[in-house]
């Protein structure tokens, strides 16, 4: 019985409708429990039909006007003047780009530095108190963040570094901020499962703490610390309300660090709420992109992940 | 030899740095926000409507507004999200391609931006199912984004209730389903809490797809569809728009008490279970 059960239920159903078939009641009870099985699979296929749901509106949305003006043409024309109907995100694409790569230029090694040291360095409470506060950081919403960049770090570029502030910096800062619990907890995660035979031998043989850390435990966790990458980017060119707030949101190409830019998803929220006809369908074509490109990000590192723990299972 | 404990020593310091520059963001965050709003924060703001656009008065109706549509996302994605886990953990044990495709949806879910949530309610909910902008269509909206949360935690509380559990009451003839509805869900309701209590916090954060599908409206929303406004949404348009500073610093402090007090939940639920969070 409990094999059954644990072999999955298909089996068992067929095997009491056999044994009880004699009586009535019990079949009634049996179907019922069939019946149950079935709801809950549904129930676990909902979450199939709102992506296919979600893929399939924003897509019947965004296409038809990139098969339109040409998907080269949507991506790289720099001239977005949608009441003049010239749909060009180029300026908000490369916006998106600049922004992003800039926040991972300094949270990816502050976000690695400190998943080490919670990992490997910092004595057993110190590295809880460490776990409870990156929490307290993922918590934060991202208006807060937001709201924080444009009454603190806005200021603070305008009167030090000149311009009005709202810039690809402030954007970079507040982003880069935002993904650093996403780096730290994935890669942390990636040097805790280390098996510590790997240290232990390195350090049997005569390596220092650092020298284990640097040409063992980083390099065996290497497949987590790039997801851990890879995810942090996604969620970075996903987000939309910190970096509405911060970076100024001209349609231009950001020509240093100081320039106002605006990215994708900005351009969605601020544009969304009196667009219509085909500035509305451009606007679900920038959707369209932005989820071609995260949903395709995510696949790869979820399957690629799933792939590698069934190799280490085998 | 010398040299080589120099250069270590440096590259621990280097370690701590790093982790004492997360500390440090944290409490500006936290501290600024706090310094700046605390003193604006009264029962009055909490109690009274907010009066000329949010330029006076308080901010009761968007309190309500988030208690809202966080319940309604709640009574809808808690039983979905649970009979997932349910089905793929205790019926699906062999994890059949369809609980691979079902586990990989949830992963994806939890990855696609909330920007994107929000165009996908517009056009679905709001347009295409003719809800408006309304308390249904954004709770709505909402289940979706916080399922991925509800079924993963609720999968880790189901693989978390020992084995013996279910021998023990087939042994003594339960049904499967008995199995699972008296002993099982019971055993693991303390893990499915701390995905509920994620998913309040997850809600009372989200902007982007609410303004798209609740709406912006000031006004108390009575019935389902009715539109509404969250505290998010009422900061970053006090901001925005500059109405008012002292009130969305006030907004903000509300807000980041909520966090701080679901986190401190959440990890109590998970201390008492005795696991770690991922991520």
């Amino acid at each position: 019985m409990i094999d059954n059960y644990l072999e999955g239920s298909r089996m068992k159903s067929k095997t009491y409708k056999r044994i009880d078939s004699s009586k009535g009641r019990k079949k009634l009870k049996l179907s019922g429990e069939y019946m149950i099985e079935k709801l809950l699979m549904i129930c676990a296929g909902i979450s199939i039909l709102a992506i296919v749901l979600i893929a399939l509106f924003i897509l019947v949305r965004g296409l038809p006007l990139i098969s339109k003006i040409g998907l080269h043409d949507f991506l790289f024309n720099l001239k977005w003047d949608p009441t003049r109907g010239s749909f060009g995100i180029g300026t908000m694409f490369i916006g998106s780009l600049a922004v992003t790569l800039a926040s991972m230029l300094w949270s990816v090694p502050l976000g690695l530095l400190t998943a080490v040291f919670m990992a490997e360095i910092a004595p057993a409470p110190v590295g809880n108190l460490m776990a409870r506060m990156v929490e307290l950081l993922a918590g934060i919403p991202s208006v807060v963040y937001g709201f924080f960049g444009l009454v603190v770090i806005v200021p603070l570029i305008r009167q030090y570094l000149g311009g009005n502030g709202m810039s690809v910096l402030a954007g970079a800062i507040i982003l880069g901020i935002m993904i650093l619990p996403t780096l730290i907890n994935i890669s942390r995660d990636a040097i805790i499962a280390v098996p510590r035979e790997y240290k232990e031998g390195s350090l049997a043989l005569g390596a220092t703490h650092y020298q284990t850390i640097r040409r063992v435990i980083v390099p065996a966790a290497r497949s987590g610390i790039i997801t851990a990458i890879v995810l942090g980017m996604g969620r970075a060119i996903g987000e939309t309300m910190a970096v509405v707030m911060v970076t100024g949101n001209s349609t231009i190409i950001p020509d240093g660090p100081l320039s106002a830019v605006r990215t994708m998803t900005s351009n969605i929220v601020l544009e969304m709420g009196y667009a219509a006809g085909d500035h509305q369908a451009a606007l679900f074509a920038t959707g369209t992109v932005l989820f071609v490109f995260i949903v395709a990000l995510n696949l790869i590192v979820n399957i690629s992940a799933k792939a590698g723990s069934q190799n280490v299972a085998n | 030899m010398l040299q080589t404990n120099f250069k270590e020593k440096m590259i621990t310091v280097l370690f701590w740095l790093s982790a004492l520059v997360i500390v440090g963001i944290l409490i500006a965050v936290i501290g600024y926000i706090f310094v700046k709003g605390l003193a604006h924060v009264n029962l009055d703001f909490i109690l009274q409507a907010p009066k000329r656009a949010g330029k006076e008065g308080g901010i009761s109706t968007t309190i309500i507004g988030t208690l809202y549509l966080t319940a309604v996302s709640l009574l809808i994605a808690v039983p979905l999200g649970v009979a997932t886990a349910i089905y793929l953990e205790e019926y699906d044990r062999q994890k059949s391609r369809f609980a691979f495709i079902v586990n990989l949806t949830a992963e994806t879910l939890a990855g696609i931006p909330s920007i994107i949530y929000g165009l996908f309610g517009f056009v679905f909910f709001v347009i295409f199912m003719n809800m408006g902008w309304s308390i249904i269509s954004g709770g709505l909206t909402l289940a979706i984004m916080i399922l991925p949360t509800i079924t993963r935690t609720a999968q880790e509380a189901f693989l978390s209730v020992p084995g013996e559990y279910r021998e023990n009451s087939l042994a003594l003839g339960a049904s499967k389903w008995q199995t699972i509805s008296r002993i099982i869900l019971p055993a693991a309701v303390p893990g499915i809490l701390t995905g509920v209590i994620l998913s309040i916090g997850r809600a009372i954060g989200e902007t982007a797809a609410i303004i798209l599908t609740a709406g912006s409206s000031l006004g108390m929303p009575l019935s389902l569809a009715d539109p509404a406004r969250t505290m998010s949404v009422h900061l970053y348009i006090l901001a925005m728009e500059g109405l008012s500073m002292e009130r969305a610093f006030a907004t903000a402090v509300l807000i980041v008490v909520l966090v701080i007090i679901i986190n401190y939940l959440a990890n109590l639920s998970l201390r008492r279970l005795g696991v770690t969070r991922g991520r």
